[in-house]
């Protein structure tokens, strides 16, 4: 099962020689509340096997019954990829052995897909690419298994098996495109902005919880190269479980390089299911497929067709939000960011807080600065989403305010930030509370002036002299002395009246 | 026709350990029941689509509304080995899906 050591070939070399072609297979968790056919809580994080029913435990007499809701963000999904959708369609069972579906299968569909024939552009350094959906099907998450004995917890070597049915039934969604040709050099980031802009895409329809790292959202990266301008396809290998935007990129590249090297030997590639492992960036042998891989479809008696009438998917489709790539075109243009910092914004999961705290009234720029720098930090040191921080965007926009009127300077809206934290009230509230806002009286600030004058001579000749760019030093001693809490302009202001 | 390799395929895919006596009784055997039964078509004319479910219904759909279900003891009382809330099961050869 284990390879041995496999050499990599560079990976220029690699387009040198051959074509790669891609195939991205998408599970999206859905985030109903009940599972997809029985009335199980979804929450994650529950105790183990508290979250389970005769239905989902496979027991002998119980029947499943189609989550409505499921249906709807299938569609959903559907539509928003351009996709088709069936006016008729069954599910099946997939049969198989293995205990991570008590049932031995699982409810999917097999020949007739809820959606088909879409596409979705992805956008790579300014390039499109289409990238064609070839189905959206319904089906239904697995177990989850914990091996027990052997050395590293992973199957091989483990003495037994614990398994918790709490995620068994758990409505998915399997989002499968055409192979994906002609990427070329940039494959790996065309399948990472593929999964990026689907996840984008699911996280604006509303439909999942579209977290990579809790696994509601998973890609399975399908790889394989032929002979460069032959035109043919050759044999894949398919990467299960990559949970990460980085991974799916850093899978890619590797395959690439992996399945070069071996047929740069001369050998032929095994066309198997692979681990990819996240900690070493490399993938292992898995399962190969072949007629094992034999899963007895045949359309599931338990349950009635599907069949969505033209109204109702009109209906939907009247629910489809703005698509997040032409959104963010059309953010950037009004905030007017570069393409760096509207990348960092969408990266640090800021967009939309960026989009309420600039309708709240704050410029683009004060909103991006706060979002992307103290709150950014924050989220990031306590290992917080960044949207809940118990800061909101009207916050953010209060605060800048505050800043704007002189009421207080951006090292004091950092301890107004401390007090929203903390929940000390609305930033006004904290600023009156606290009594940070900074002084522009002139008496204290004059008193502050002449000391930090009598205590700098020197610097006070050079600006007698006409050295202005001296003043600095100065106005820093005079914050130090007011304890940051000084309208730092006008100290400057009186710096200058009292010495030129 | 079904042939005896197809009959040991299936047993081997649904689990069944057939020895070579079993294949070789059983094996005709669903043979004549798949005739048997594919002598229905002769019956259904083009006009007749294949069925899964014997209503005729579509769109039968639930609330999703979560309904309490079992406790972790209910589900667990029926396994015939449990561990820390979970249910315990014999090594597992083969992959996840």
């Amino acid at each position: 099962m284990t390879d041995h050591s496999p050499t990599l070939i560079p990976f220029d070399d690699v387009l040198a020689s051959y074509d790669p072609a891609l195939g991205l297979e998408v599970h999206v968790e859905l985030n109903t509340a009940s599972k997809m056919f029985c009335g199980c809580s979804t929450e994650f994080g529950a105790d183990p096997n508290t979250q389970v029913c005769p239905t989902c435990l496979g027991l002998p007499g119980s029947m499943p019954v189609v989550n409505g809701k499921a249906v709807e963000s299938a569609i959903r999904i559907g539509l928003a990829l351009n996709c088709e959708i069936a006016e008729w369609c069954r599910f099946a069972r997939k049969n198989y052995f293995y205990p991570d579906m008590p049932k031995n299968f699982q409810t999917s569909q097999y020949d007739e897909p809820i959606c088909f024939d879409g596409y979705m552009d992805v956008e790579v350094e300014g390039e499109t690419y289409r990238v064609e959906i070839e189905r959206a099907h319904m089906e239904e998450d697995t177990g989850k298994s914990l091996h027990v004995g052997g050395a590293t917890g992973r199957i091989h070597g483990a003495d037994y098996s614990l398994v918790d049915y709490n995620r068994a039934g758990i409505p998915l969604i399997e989002i499968v495109t055409k192979p994906i040709l002609g990427a070329g050099e940039k494959a790996p980031e065309v399948a990472r902005a593929y999964v990026s802009q689907l996840r984008d895409l699911i996280v604006a329809l509303g439909v999942s919880d579209a977290r990579m790292e809790q696994g509601s959202i998973r890609a399975d990266v399908n790889l394989s190269l032929a002979p460069k301008g032959s035109g043919l396809l050759g044999t894949r290998t398919e990467t299960k479980n990559v949970n990460s935007l980085r991974s799916v990129e850093r899978a890619v590249r590797y395959e690439m390089s992996r399945h070069a090297a071996v047929l740069d030997a001369g050998e032929r590639i095994l066309q198997e299911t692979r681990h990819w492992h996240e900690d070493t960036g490399v993938t292992t042998s898995g399962r190969e497929k072949s007629d094992a891989e034999d899963y007895r479809y045949f359309p599931e008696p338990d349950l009635v067709p599907v069949a969505p009438t033209r109204e109702w998917v009109e209906e939907l489709r009247g629910t489809l939000p703005e698509n997040p790539t032409a959104q963010r075109a059309r953010l950037q243009a009004e905030w007017g960011f570069s393409d760096l910092e509207m990348r960092d914004t969408v990266g640090a999961g800021a967009l939309a807080l960026v989009e309420q705290t600039v309708a709240a009234g704050a410029s683009p720029q004060a909103a991006r600065k706060w979002w992307l720098g103290e709150l950014a930090r924050r989220a990031n040191d306590t290992d917080t989403p960044i949207d809940q921080l118990g800061v909101t965007p009207a916050d953010v926009a209060a605060v800048q305010q505050l800043v704007d009127a002189g009421t207080i300077n951006d090292k004091l809206a950092r301890k107004v930030f401390e007090g929203l934290y903390a929940g000390e009230g609305t930033p006004a509230e904290i600023v009156e509370k606290s009594g940070l806002a900074v002084v522009s009286d002139d008496g204290a600030l004059s008193t502050a002036v002449d000391k930090a004058i009598a205590a700098n001579p020197d610097i006070a000749d050079k600006i007698r002299d006409g050295k202005v760019a001296a003043a600095g030093a100065l106005i820093g001693a005079v914050m130090k002395e007011m304890r940051g809490q000084a309208d730092a302009g006008r100290v400057r202001e009186l710096i200058l009246e009292k010495l030129t | 026709m079904i042939s005896r390799d197809e009959v040991a395929h299936l047993a081997d895919l649904a689990r069944i350990d057939l020895d070579d006596a079993e294949l070789d009784h059983l094996a005709p055997q669903l043979a004549v029941i798949l005739e048997s039964v594919a002598s229905i078509r002769g019956v259904a004319g083009d006009d007749v689509p294949p069925t899964s479910h014997p209503i005729p219904l579509t769109n039968v759909f639930r609330e999703d509304v979560v309904v309490p279900g079992l406790t972790a003891e209910q589900a667990l009382s029926g396994a015939p080995a449990s561990e820390d809330g979970r249910f315990s099961v014999p090594r597992i050869l083969g992959d996840e899906q």
